[in-house]
């Protein structure tokens, strides 16, 4: 299936994913007003070692241990991709000990955000790849 | 065709549900489900009573789960008796039903330790099931005060989400500290701040040694009257039903790395079996939900002809009360390294250069990295783990695993 992989050598560290993937999540129209003076949580993070950038984002694993750990049930996978279900989502948080990756957050309304690929909102494509000035974020099917 | 038999209908058994299907798409499977319902989330008990979810939102899967799984549950029915020879499982109601492979996923039970006095008290409840939640809200008024026996997980959690509709909560416990399970002194009271902030009253170090009527006398001289009493002292596992077949127990089922009891076909997994916590080496019941799901994939898999085995168990709490979170994992052994605020504490905790556990509250942002060292036995020497200490990332994984995980599919 596509998932969202990074090429860091192609990486500029500008964190336009970060802003582009709490866009996409907010539901709000127009950029500024969704995120004009607001602490945003974005499912992609910017990481830095020493002259390198790259992004971070669920791996969308085949066998997700944030699935099998979720003791609500809001966790699920959909044709390869994990989603949450925010409804059923309390906020306990097993899901962030649980992912080896770091890629669970908490989310504003109580439920944890994670990426989604973007297939749940309006974007319909992964945002952080769509806005990528330099390719270092890509979608496709490496298996 | 096989035929399967599921001994309960909790996470152990999604697991084993799920994970025979993922080898065996047409096997007949049997659930025999002592609580009426459909599969909830346990742990959610608290969350509905405190209005943050519903009956429709806490079910742990889809309502069409079992249909599209095809898989009978026998609602309302209880195992009695395991006939090893004829390969069949007794109910209580009389009927017997015969199992190709079966599982025992029959959970725990509360633990009522005895209580002088405790048949006179009008209205007690245990907290562990969707009926006990339903029972104790009926008893739940704003003029209502709740004496909780048990300042655990289940007994917090407990008083965290009855307290806005309740005049007051006490909380007692025999141990000095809140979550003595899984915290120590300092983080223990960091919670128990947080929660007497909110209103909760605490009795710590003190037990109950008469009750009388609405009266708990207690052993420390002081006198506990309260409308409610809700005893969350601990629970056991339910092995009876293996241990009378002639199956090996100890404090839980015994059972292999592939979920296998010492009883030829019949598996075990959940709160009722016992397990290997690779952070203190040794075999325990790790009454924890996610390891209950992964122990029951693990069961279903091998019942239905795959090869699954878990080899990297670990005890790990992830709780919150009022906003502020406290995850744990694993053993609190070895050499500490911490960091202390003013809201948060972080302790990780190294032996023969591997992480063996962790304490964090307040800061909990990607709390899975340090799972994951522990999880996987990473060596601290192929890491930077004074980089991870302070803050956990890929990065000090360094360039190989980094372009591994994040350039291709894992």
């Amino acid at each position: 299936m596509k998932r969202v992989y990074v090429n860091e050598k192609w990486c500029l560290g500008c964190h336009l994913c970060e802003y582009n993937c709490a866009y996409a999540n907010s539901g709000i129209e127009g950029m500024a007003k969704a995120l004009r003076g607001k602490k945003i949580t974005p499912n992609i993070i910017v990481e830095q070692d020493g002259d390198i950038n790259y992004a971070v984002s669920c791996r969308h694993c085949k066998d997700p241990i944030c699935v099998k750990s979720c003791i609500s049930g809001a966790l699920s996978i959909e044709d390869g991709a994990v989603k949450i279900n925010h409804e059923k989502c309390v906020g306990c948080l097993t899901c962030v000990l649980s992912c080896p990756y770091g890629c669970i957050r908490e989310g504003e309304h109580g439920a944890v955000t994670k990426c989604e690929l973007c297939l749940e909102n309006s974007c319909g494509e992964p945002a952080c790849v769509k806005g990528c000035p330099n390719r270092a974020i890509i979608y496709e099917d490496r298996g | 065709m096989k035929s399967y038999v599921i001994i309960g209908n909790g996470a152990a058994a999604v697991g084993a549900i799920e994970g025979i299907r993922s080898v065996d798409k047409k096997g007949d499977i049997t659930v025999i489900s002592k609580e009426p319902c459909h599969v909830y989330a346990r742990p959610l008990i608290s969350y509905l009573l405190e209005g943050k979810t519903d009956l429709k939102r806490m079910l742990y899967r889809p309502e069409d789960f079992y249909e599209k799984n095809g898989v009978k549950v026998l609602y309302g029915e209880s195992a009695a008796e395991i006939d090893v020879k004829n390969k069949t499982v007794k109910l209580e109601s009389g009927k017997e039903i015969s199992y190709g492979r079966l599982l025992n996923a029959s959970g725990s039970s509360p633990f009522l330790p005895p209580m002088k006095g405790y048949k006179s008290v009008p209205k007690a409840h245990s907290f562990m099931t969707l009926a006990d939640a339903m029972d104790l809200e009926k008893d739940l008024s704003p003029e209502t005060r709740v004496f909780i026996v048990g300042a655990g997980l289940i007994g917090l959690k407990c008083a965290e989400g009855i307290l806005e509709r309740v005049k007051s909560v006490t909380v007692c416990d025999l141990a000095p500290r809140v979550l003595s399970s899984i915290l120590d002194g300092d983080c223990a009271k960091l919670m128990q701040t947080c929660l007497e902030e909110h209103g909760v009253k605490f009795l710590l170090g003190d037990t109950v040694s008469e009750f009388s009527g609405n009266k708990a006398f207690m052993q420390s001289g002081s006198i506990v009257e309260f409308d409610v009493l809700v005893t969350a002292v601990g629970v056991r596992a339910n092995t009876s039903l293996v241990k009378n077949a002639g199956g090996e127990v100890n404090r839980g089922i015994i059972v292999d790395e592939r979920m296998k009891t010492s009883l030829k076909d019949i598996y075990a997994a959940g709160d009722c079996a016992e397990s290997f916590d690779i952070t203190s080496g040794t075999k325990k019941v790790m009454a924890i939900m996610p390891l209950a799901y992964m122990q029951g994939h693990c069961a279903g898999v091998n019942m239905a002809g795959g090869d699954e085995k878990i080899d990297n168990g670990l005890p790990m709490n992830s709780i919150g009360f009022f906003g502020l979170h406290c995850m744990s994992a694993g053993s609190y052994t070895g050499e500490c390294y911490e960091e202390k605020g003013e809201r948060s504490i972080k302790r990780l905790y190294t032996e023969d250069g591997l992480l063996k556990g962790f304490i964090l509250i307040g800061k909990c942002d990607r709390a899975g990295i340090y799972t994951s060292l522990i999880r996987n036995r990473t060596p601290l020497s192929e890491v930077d783990f004074e980089a991870l200490k302070i803050s956990p990332a890929l990065a000090p994984f360094g360039k190989g695993y980094r372009l591994k995980k994040l350039g291709e599919a894992v």
